[in-house]
């Protein structure tokens, strides 16, 4: 077979680039799809309140994770300053999980009690009013909006069709729990507990 | 489950590396077979020149044959092979457990010698100081300051003032476990605007920040009877408590009449959340000798 009939064929190259480039895919991504090593949570890990749910929406939304990483690699230098390492087993429930690739602020994987919640709010409305070298944007907004009820039935419903443990008794009480609280609140209420749901902290 | 999957990708490897062998030595074997026109690729420039459907050059393939007994080698020594551990035994976590070892060898003799000394002698001692600063750079700085005078809500630890006290056993607790400062919301307990405004000057009488007039001085029953639980009936503070001397010019919520107004009316809470578990006791130790140190140089 001459190069020339793969070149100028624009369907069989694209079968034949699909094919080659889905090869790493079924060999390292389906594996930790479907493996039951990667997909059942740790002990104590449970899925996100309705609150902290809201929060890691915020969280998302305002592109948090590019510049926070929820992820202790397993060294030293990581582990002193943040605390254990991440596994698999404690992130199942984040869809996405929040990694994240790049530093420019500290790693949130365990960020949970390490300030107050006075810390947090100010800190998210003006943060070099707490550190005044901090180089990260406020987010006064968030004390403004409110977080909807009627949409956070619906994710934690989508979400229990997607195969996260939640009960009925939990989607039922979801929209009294975020009533009249701001995105503020959800967010801190999402930091306050990441990393904190592990039995042992160090 | 996990059996299946450690072969489904053992064999999706092997198999993969041997279709790259398969087809880098089948390429290397194709190419113009007799020279005639039809092993020609069909360009033609400057009206003559023309080029063999040559196959790429011997060099440029045993690279990949290169790359691919690398990987071999690789998958041999390091786990890589489904559940195949490898020959040198090596993982990421016995890695990280290797270099815990290493650095416990390393400071474990530094720590002990800390651990034994008492907590003034540590308090004066130049290399637990420049340990405990280098930990309070990385837990404390994010309140308390780089340089360690606090902000409004967050105790400057330069001013040898102390809210729960200056012993050991004291500063320790704070670190390891904590501590929660609530100050009530006593607008409705004062009973409307008069009434806080008079509090407000007794307070700052208090310190001598504005003369004790009559006004403020009105307020004096109300405190002795709201204020003293924690502030004591002289206003002097309740370190067992953390209520704060008012007596002082220290002030964590800031002096002006506003600052204050806002402590009565709205009330504050105050954090300081737990290090016990990230800290352990012997790092505490250092930490605690330092923050001791920043009030006590002399």
């Amino acid at each position: 077979m001459r190069h020339e009939t793969i070149e100028k064929s624009i369907n069989l190259m694209m079968v034949l680039i699909v094919l080659a480039i889905s090869i790493g895919g079924f060999v390292e991504l389906i594996p930790l799809m479907l493996s039951s090593d990667a997909t059942e949570p740790d002990e104590g890990i449970a899925p996100y309140s309705a609150l902290r749910l809201a929060g890691r929406d915020v969280y998302v939304r305002e592109g948090c994770y590019n510049c926070h990483s929820q992820m202790i690699r397993p060294f030293r230098s990581e582990t002193e300053r943040y605390g254990p390492y991440t596994t698999a087993g404690e992130t199942v429930y984040d869809r996405p999980f929040q990694f994240g690739s790049k530093r420019t602020g500290p790693d949130l994987a365990r960020v949970g009690g390490r300030y107050s919640d006075d810390w947090q709010r100010l800190h998210l409305i003006d943060p070099r009013a707490l550190v005044p070298e901090s180089n990260m944007p406020g987010y006064p907004w968030l004390a403004q909006n409110m977080v909807d009820p009627d949409l956070i039935t619906i994710k934690l419903r989508t979400l229990k069709m997607l195969g996260d443990p939640y009960t009925d008794e939990q989607i039922a009480a979801a929209s009294s729990e975020v009533e009249g609280k701001t995105e503020m609140d959800a967010v801190i209420a999402y930091l306050q507990e990441l990393g904190t749901n592990r039995s042992a902290r160090r | 489950m996990a059996a299946f999957w450690a072969w489904f990708v053992a064999v999706g490897t092997i198999a993969f590396v041997i279709w790259c062998v398969w087809l880098i030595s089948w390429a290397s074997k194709q190419g113009p077979q007799n020279k005639q026109d039809e092993d020609l690729v069909g360009h033609k420039w400057d009206g003559d020149l023309e080029e063999w459907n040559n196959p790429a050059p011997k060099w440029w393939l045993y690279l990949y044959f290169i790359t691919i007994a690398w990987a071999v080698g690789y998958m041999i020594v390091y786990p890589g092979i489904g559940a195949f551990d490898g020959v040198a035994g090596w993982s990421q976590q016995g890695q990280y457990e290797a270099e815990m070892q290493a650095a416990e060898a390393r400071y474990e003799p530094i720590y002990a010698r800390f651990a034994e000394m008492d907590f003034e002698t540590l308090a004066k001692d130049p290399d637990a100081n420049k340990l405990g600063k280098s930990l309070f750079a990385g837990y404390c700085t994010t309140c308390h300051g780089s340089d360690a005078r606090g902000a409004a809500g967050y105790p400057n630890l330069t001013d040898n003032d102390w809210l729960w006290g200056k012993t050991e056993a004291a500063i320790t607790t704070t670190i390891q476990q904590g501590r929660n400062s609530i100050m009530p919301n006593l607008s409705a307990a004062l009973g409307g605007d008069a009434g806080i405004d008079n509090m407000v000057s007794y307070v700052q009488s208090l310190s001598g920040a504005v003369a004790a007039d009559e006004a403020a001085m009105s307020a004096q029953p109300m405190f002795v009877a709201l204020c003293s639980a924690c502030h004591m009936a002289d206003g002097s503070g309740n370190q067992l408590l953390g209520g704060p001397n008012l007596t002082d010019d220290v002030w964590l919520y800031g002096s002006s009449t506003d600052a204050i107004r806002t402590t009565i009316v709205q009330g504050r809470n105050g954090v300081m959340p737990a290090h016990g578990q990230l800290l352990g006791d012997k790092r505490t130790k250092i930490l605690a000798a330092y923050v001791y140190s920043m009030s006590n140089a002399e």
